[in-house]
């Protein structure tokens, strides 16, 4: 970065944290993660492909409580990156910039990526 | 009218050198992704038990294998378009940000035609 007299805008550690602002990070780090949920889910097409025995060993891993946890991750932060996503196309179109519009729609963000994920899980594993 | 002189405008697009083109395609493929992942997501919670046999069936069918196809593709398209911003925003000395570019670019590809391939192999 050139080094430059001008003053510099506050940073991150001036504001105090809201919930626009986790979100926001909360977006960035779900999607680093669901790109490590890519690579799991080519394992997993092409244990497929390969055969019985590999198909076994995914699933064995994955049944684990290590593998349990990944997957959990995995959900959660493909329902929030989805349900976050969804409100950054409203923001596109220019709806809900209001501060009380978006502190509305942070929560509606939250509480949907939470029953969504554990929707997933109880159809999926029984348990939550 | 443009406030931008002509000179701006050739020389333009702003840092990434390629006007709103990157945020564009990161929308389109967003909105192609909300259906996709619906419809993954509700596929897959209903196959976490399943046998080899359930399972490859499923891939078999030619509807299954497109919409895999898509998801897949869409889903890494739009992470190396993300990927790609993180790398912008995040690194700053010219080497280490056109060598990450590379890695990134590298990497999904060939996780992308990876999976492309194993899911043609099973459908076809």
């Amino acid at each position: 970065m050139p080094d430059t007299k001008r003053p510099l805008s506050p940073h991150l550690q001036v504001y105090s944290w809201s919930l626009e602002m986790a979100l926001s990070i909360f977006h960035r780090a779900t999607g680093v993660a669901l790109g490590g949920g890519a690579l799991l889910i080519t394992w997993w097409i092409i244990a497929i492909a390969t055969g019985p025995d590999a198909y076994d060993q995914f699933r064995n891993v994955m049944s684990s409580i290590v593998g349990k946890v990944f997957l959990f991750g995995f959900t959660f932060s493909l329902m929030l990156h989805m349900c976050n996503g969804i409100r950054h196309l409203f923001w596109d179109i220019g709806k809900g910039f209001d501060l009380e519009d978006s502190r509305r729609s942070s929560k509606m963000v939250i509480f949907f990526s939470v029953v969504l994920t554990a929707i997933s899980w109880v159809i999926g594993y029984g348990i939550i | 009218m443009s406030l931008r002189s002509p000179l701006g405008k050739v020389r333009g697009l702003g840092s990434a050198k390629n006007g709103t083109h990157h945020w564009w395609m990161q929308k389109v493929s967003a909105v192609a992704l909300v259906p996709l992942t619906i419809w993954f997501v509700s596929s897959i919670v209903q196959m976490t038990r399943a046998d080899y046999e359930v399972v490859i069936n499923w891939m078999n069918s030619p509807i299954v294998a497109v919409l895999m196809l898509l998801f897949i593709i869409t889903g890494i398209y739009h992470l190396k378009l993300g990927l790609q911003v993180i790398i912008e925003d995040y690194i700053h000395s010219e080497g280490s940000k056109v060598l990450l570019q590379m890695l990134v670019t590298f990497s999904c590809v060939v996780i992308g035609t990876t999976a492309s391939f194993s899911i043609l192999k099973i459908a076809l």
